[in-house]
């Protein structure tokens, strides 16, 4: 009776954490499984203890290869993304006119569309311009398909801004290029950070759109998807553990450096 | 506060007494506008009408294909295809019912239970977003392996007895049946479903909370009258932004699946980029495209939070 009780008081916390196991445990199998030697091709069984993988991690030919034009297309996706979507964010924010129901509307779509549809269509797009597939094509589809998560992003972060800090601003004699530079970037920077960081997660793990318009072109999810079928080496795994460690690392970075600002402020 | 009231008047005389009346100001949420959603219009509004008019052109690829207002492709595709589709919507159906049922303890542990954990837990529900999701997928590959511990302890139990017989899963196996899909699936989307789920509950206030206990309500009566109403909203975008993505995906059912398990999204993917019948699948996407419109118009309103969107 105990015991029911103890885990009727604790479910919440229990279900929670199980729920966080799930959610984990491919992290965990990814991250052993990349210390494994394996006998074949694949690597799905355990065999052996080894570090070869991490001491040589660009041991397979084209993955590092992959991987970099992956971090460039992110890179460039992420500058064009948080550039056009904060340039809508405030506009949106700011100023009332026309249209402005509409161009929500657009903003909403492509985050309510599933990413097949939206693949398929920019590679009718594409065929029907002629364009050769590759690096750019890959760029245009990401930009696009991140900028309604950066409009979100930074809308949030200015709307709950004071409008009075920038009237002040005014009141004292700021220029209108003082007042951005000075006020408004400073407070708007942690929404447009929220939405770079989402960009660029998003255009770096992007498979589905990533797969119709790349042409020859391989990033790093092709590579692994091309590596399913051809035999997994264990270096996608270690490629696999270490982007988890940097991306708890840069979140937690992020995360001390929100918590400072905040104390300085109260 | 006596010198703020108190302040002398403006040093220069000519400041004006209103804010500066801003000359440009008329046409800058334009000019911000433009380059944004002119990138949206030409790469996601225009391709959207080619490929409008790829779905009702016939011809080959050798000779080239031509408008001909062929709305029959849309029938041949819908009665070829309708099993696939029907199995997308029951997968991405059971996967957001099971993501909303996994996920709503998560976000519910971090809103209210977490305390100085909460951080942490939050990192561990983000930092999956940032590797790359075909390897954790690729991993329950090695979780679900035949003869592997997972599907070992389902065999003890007999609950693949049971899902064997619901044909869920096939025999001992676990990979390559619907179960590995559906969970692959949960899996995949069930960030989406418990970020949602959190920012709602945090801004139930606690005290509900005790104020439902002061008037005797049982905490299963306090969920079901207090916490759960009031997270509505995130329940309702959790759910789209696990639904529509899992209904279009094809990553889970090539990984995790077999020929059995094809979703409409494998069908779009064959047709557009093997096959190269790009009218069938052109019209494939706009069907899945309609359906899901369709579907979430309906959910939003029988949900009643049209505001939402």
């Amino acid at each position: 009776m105990a015991l029911v009780n103890w885990l009727k008081r604790h479910f919440v916390v229990i279900a929670g954490l199980l729920t966080l196991g799930y959610l984990l445990l491919p992290n965990i199998v990814v991250t052993v499984f990349s210390f494994n030697k394996p006998k074949g091709r694949f690597n799905y069984q355990w065999q052996q203890f080894s570090t070869d993988a991490w001491k040589d991690p660009c041991g397979v030919a084209d993955m590092c290869g992959s991987l970099s034009i992956s971090l460039q297309i992110a890179f460039w996706a992420t500058v064009g993304a948080t550039v056009l979507g904060s340039m809508i964010a405030f506009a949106l924010v700011r100023y009332r006119f026309r249209a402005r129901g509409t161009v929500n509307s657009l903003i909403f779509l492509p985050m309510a569309m599933p990413e097949v549809v939206m693949a398929a269509s920019l590679l009718t797009l594409f065929l029907n311009l002629g364009a050769q597939l590759g690096f750019w094509t890959i760029l245009i589809a990401h930009i696009m398909f991140c900028l309604s998560f950066v409009v979100v992003a930074v809308k949030a972060r200015v709307m709950s801004m004071d409008p009075r800090l920038e009237e002040a601003a005014r009141d004292l004699y700021a220029s209108p290029v003082q007042t951005f530079l000075r006020v408004t970037l400073p407070i708007a920077a942690p929404g447009i950070a929220a939405g770079a960081m989402l960009s660029f997660a998003l255009s770096f793990d992007d498979f589905i759109i990533t797969n119709f318009n790349a042409g020859s072109t391989v990033t790093f999810p092709m590579f692994v998807w091309g590596s399913a079928q051809r035999g997994t080496p264990v270096q996608i795994n270690v490629i696999g553990t270490a982007m988890f460690l940097v991306a708890v690392l840069l979140v937690l970075a992020s995360m001390v450096v929100s918590n400072r600002r905040n104390r300085q402020k109260a | 506060m006596a010198t703020l009231t108190e302040a002398p008047p403006p040093l220069s005389p000519a400041a004006p007494e209103k804010k500066p009346p801003r000359k440009r100001g008329r046409f800058t949420p334009y000019w911000l506008l433009l380059p944004g959603i002119l990138w949206l219009l030409v790469f996601f509004a225009l391709p959207m009408i080619y490929q409008a008019s790829t779905s009702v052109q016939t011809g080959s690829l050798e000779t080239g294909y031509k408008v001909t207002w062929h709305f029959a492709t849309y029938w041949d595709a819908l009665s070829e295809y309708w099993p696939q589709f029907l199995r997308s919507i029951l997968y991405a159906g059971a996967a957001t019912i099971l993501c909303l049922v996994l996920g709503y303890p998560l976000a519910y542990l971090i809103a209210f239970r977490a305390g100085r954990w909460r951080n942490l837990i939050m990192i561990l529900v983000i930092a999956p977003f940032f590797t790359s999701f075909l390897i954790r997928t690729l991993a329950w590959k090695t979780i679900l392996a035949d003869g592997g511990p997972v599907v070992g302890a389902l065999n003890t139990l007999h609950v693949l007895d049971v899902t064997d017989w619901l044909g869920w899963t096939a025999g001992d196996r676990v990979l390559a049946t619907p179960l590995a899909v559906v969970c692959g699936l949960t899996y995949n989307f069930l960030p989406f479903m418990i970020l949602p789920l959190y920012t709602s509950l945090e801004r139930i206030d606690g005290r509900l909370h005790e104020a439902a206990g002061d008037l005797y309500a049982k905490p299963v009566t306090t969920f079901r009258k207090v916490t759960f109403p009031l997270s509505m909203p995130g329940v309702v975008s959790g759910t789209l932004l696990t639904f529509i993505p899992a209904a279009g995906d094809y990553v889970n059912a090539e990984l995790l699946g077999s020929t059995d398990t094809r979703m409409i999204g494998n069908v779009i993917q064959t047709q557009f980029l093997r096959i190269l019948d790009y009218p069938t699948a052109a019209a494939l996407s706009f069907i899945l495209m309609a359906a899901i419109l369709l579907m979430v118009t309906f959910y939003i309103r029988k949900s009643g939070t049209e505001d939402l969107v």
